[in-house]
């Protein structure tokens, strides 16, 4: 266990290493903006511009630049400086990163909270009617983009702009730390929005999950051995059916970990999926640096948590 | 009066493909300490009917009939609340593969403890005491270690006999065994067989060992019951079956089982075509299509199971003394069928 930890960490490292070379590479090659320009303003002399590329290290070839974006990041652990505000993308992520978090887990916990239990309801009486209205109402859920529903549920339920002022409105978070009230208000609309197509993706793998393993072997043989239904579901049934969707669950964390970037946008909650955002609008390359790198390593460091996790999860699994 | 007793029993599921008939009209009866071989091919209901003595057919799509009697209630229109009481208490079954038939979640001592514990009120340590006996009785080699151990950690063999044992430590008075050696190495085939035995015998449970191995009926049954497209086509006492079968089924079945003491030239005879969909059952006798000697009315009405002697029942429009003759005649061409 202790060399495969070893030897899949060294992989995730080399796959960032990747990660920054392509990012890198992207914005060189196909440039949206030139970033001087940008930073010098409108009526800017050529002079002016030339200056700012000079001291942005610009002007040097886009390898030398990486060069030095690598080197600072190996011994300083620094993600360079904004383009934009000339802040320290790595302090600019650290502020932001405490409203992604309670976004993505306040999100998971209503997220599992409907989808698993939906799923099992429906996994229990497939086809029934509840079943269909439970899983037509998942496909509405999953078709549903997040800027579409979050501003549907701001016009109806946000405070100061909604027909029913149930919940703090976008822009309204604040830190658990200054005010958990309103931070708990101003996420609630957030989380539902943001709950809603996971819950409904994880109700149809719960319920097709749980329809599949009450057909194992296994099931008919707990229930000759005279166990009560409910316990061959609960205890037989989703110890299996659960499983895959635990490991998802981890995955589908650490791409939200990353930014939550729709959910952010619409709510305007200043999390680090914002912070991308507007990265990319202002071409702001060491930011968009910084925030991809920062999402590609929740991905890799969650998918490696998942992989160890199921060995402990399935018996059948060892790594070696 | 019988441990258990079948009367008439039919099973259909409803499917989008349309009605399978799994099993019409089956009647046996099992008497304590008697083994029953119900033998046939895939698909001709000796599972289905095995299953659905426990309830375990009790699908939403699912129609059944008859009565299935044991202990003075009738099991069929029994709730699926008083029927956990007979499952695994009373009445034990084991399957065809123990891999998939074990949860492979839980550890396999634990999932034995459950059996228990659903039944009796014991505490855990006394369970788990029982449970290592158990295991240990079934000749489980360290039942200590082994009670830690996980379905995939175990041989095929091992956990068959974990499965067993799980069976039998409630000492029920009727175990079902759904074709427990199919999925076995021939060699574990045979320890397999012979522990089913020896519990028969030290604990006097009654057995229904379902099989398509005449081979394994010929070693363990008292009687013998041939399936066939749900139904059954003969009844008898081993001895009967295998020295004086009477239906045409069963003389392809003898036939087609592989013998040592055959000679080399003999080439093993198949039974000829498979056996048909239980949606679109065949007119007259269900087998008439796989039937080299099919009289004429066999086209168009089924025969009754009927007594051919007292305790052997014959499911076939052939005349008594025409099938015997054919026999003889089989035997004749064939010298090996005669032991």
């Amino acid at each position: 266990m202790g060399a495969y930890i070893v030897r899949r960490v060294l992989w995730a490292i080399l796959l960032l290493l990747v990660v920054s070379f392509l990012t890198f590479v992207i914005f060189n090659v196909f440039p949206s903006a030139d970033p001087a320009a940008l930073r010098a303003g409108r009526n800017a002399t050529p002079a002016l511009v030339e200056q700012i590329r000079r001291n942005l290290g610009l002007d040097k070839p886009f390898y030398t630049q990486y060069w030095y974006y690598l080197k600072g990041l190996v011994e300083h652990f620094n993600l360079g400086y904004s383009y934009y505000n000339s802040e320290s993308v790595k302090s600019e992520i650290f502020s932001r990163l405490p409203a992604t978090i309670s976004v993505t887990v306040g999100g998971f916990i209503v997220w599992m909270l409907i989808g698993i239990p939906v799923g099992i309801v429906s996994a229990i009486k497939p086809r029934s009617i509840l079943d269909r209205v439970m899983m037509g109402g998942s496909l509405v859920a999953i078709s549903a983009p997040v800027y579409f529903l979050g501003l549907v549920s701001l016009f109806l339920f946000a405070k100061g702009t909604g027909q029913l002022q149930w919940f703090g409105a976008a822009g309204s978070y604040v830190p658990i730390s200054q005010n958990p009230g309103t931070w708990f208000d101003s996420l609630i609309l957030p989380w539902l929005t943001l709950s809603a197509a996971f819950a409904a993706f994880y109700a149809r793998m719960t319920r097709g999950n749980l329809i599949e393993t009450m057909h194992e072997d296994y099931i008919r043989t707990a229930r000759a051995k005279g166990l009560r239904e409910s316990r061959v579901i609960t205890k037989h049934g989703l110890r299996a059916a659960l499983t895959p969707i635990v490991t998802m669950a981890g995955m589908d964390i650490g791409l939200l970990l990353g930014g939550a970037i729709l959910t952010e946008i619409v709510f305007n909650i200043p999390g680090v999926g914002r912070y991308a955002y507007l990265a990319i609008t202002n071409s702001d390359l060491p930011a968009i640096q910084g925030t991809v790198l920062f999402g590609a390593f929740f991905i890799v460091f969650a998918n490696l948590f998942v992989d160890i996790l199921y060995a402990f999860l399935d018996p059948r699994v060892t790594y070696g | 009066m019988a441990l258990l007793e079948i009367e008439d029993l039919h099973v259909s599921f409803k499917t989008i493909d349309g009605v399978v008939r799994a099993v019409e009209g089956v009647s046996l009866s099992l008497d304590a300490r008697k083994t029953l071989g119900v033998v046939g091919e895939s698909g001709s209901g000796k599972s289905v009917t095995a299953q659905t003595i426990l309830g375990l057919t009790r699908f939403p799509n699912a129609t059944i009939s008859g009565r299935i009697m044991f202990d003075g209630h009738d099991l069929l229109t029994m709730s699926t609340e008083h029927l956990r009481d007979v499952r695994g208490a009373r009445i034990a079954m084991i399957f065809q593969d123990p891999l998939s038939s074990l949860h492979p979640f839980f550890k396999v001592g634990h999932q034995i403890v459950e059996a228990i514990r659903v039944h009796e009120d014991v505490p855990r340590d006394l369970a788990k005491k029982r449970t290592i006996e158990a295991l240990r009785s079934v000749g489980i080699p360290s039942p200590d270690e082994r009670f830690e151990s996980f379905p995939h950690e175990m041989s095929g063999g091992m956990r068959q006999r974990a499965m067993i044992a799980m069976a039998l430590a409630l000492r029920p008075d009727i175990l079902i065994a759904d074709e427990p050696t199919t999925a076995l190495d021939v060699t574990v085939q045979a320890q397999v067989l012979e522990l089913i035995q020896a519990l028969r015998d030290d604990f006097g449970t009654a057995v229904i060992l379902i099989t398509h191995d005449l081979g394994v009926v010929a070693q363990m049954a008292d009687d013998v019951m041939v399936m066939y497209a749900g139904r059954v086509l003969e009844q008898a006492p081993r001895d009967t079956l295998f020295t004086e079968p009477e239906h045409p089924y069963t003389w392809g079945l003898l036939q087609s089982i592989p013998r040592l003491d055959a000679p080399r030239t003999d080439r093993l005879s198949p039974i000829a075509g498979s056996p048909p969909s239980l949606i679109n059952v065949p007119r007259g006798c269900t087998f008439h299509p796989r039937c080299p000697y099919a009289p004429p009315p066999a086209f168009e009405t089924e025969p009754p199971l009927e007594p051919s002697q007292p305790g052997h029942l014959v499911r076939c429009h052939l005349p008594i003394e025409e099938r015997r003759r054919l026999w003889l005649a089989l035997q004749k061409e064939h010298p090996v069928l005669q032991s």
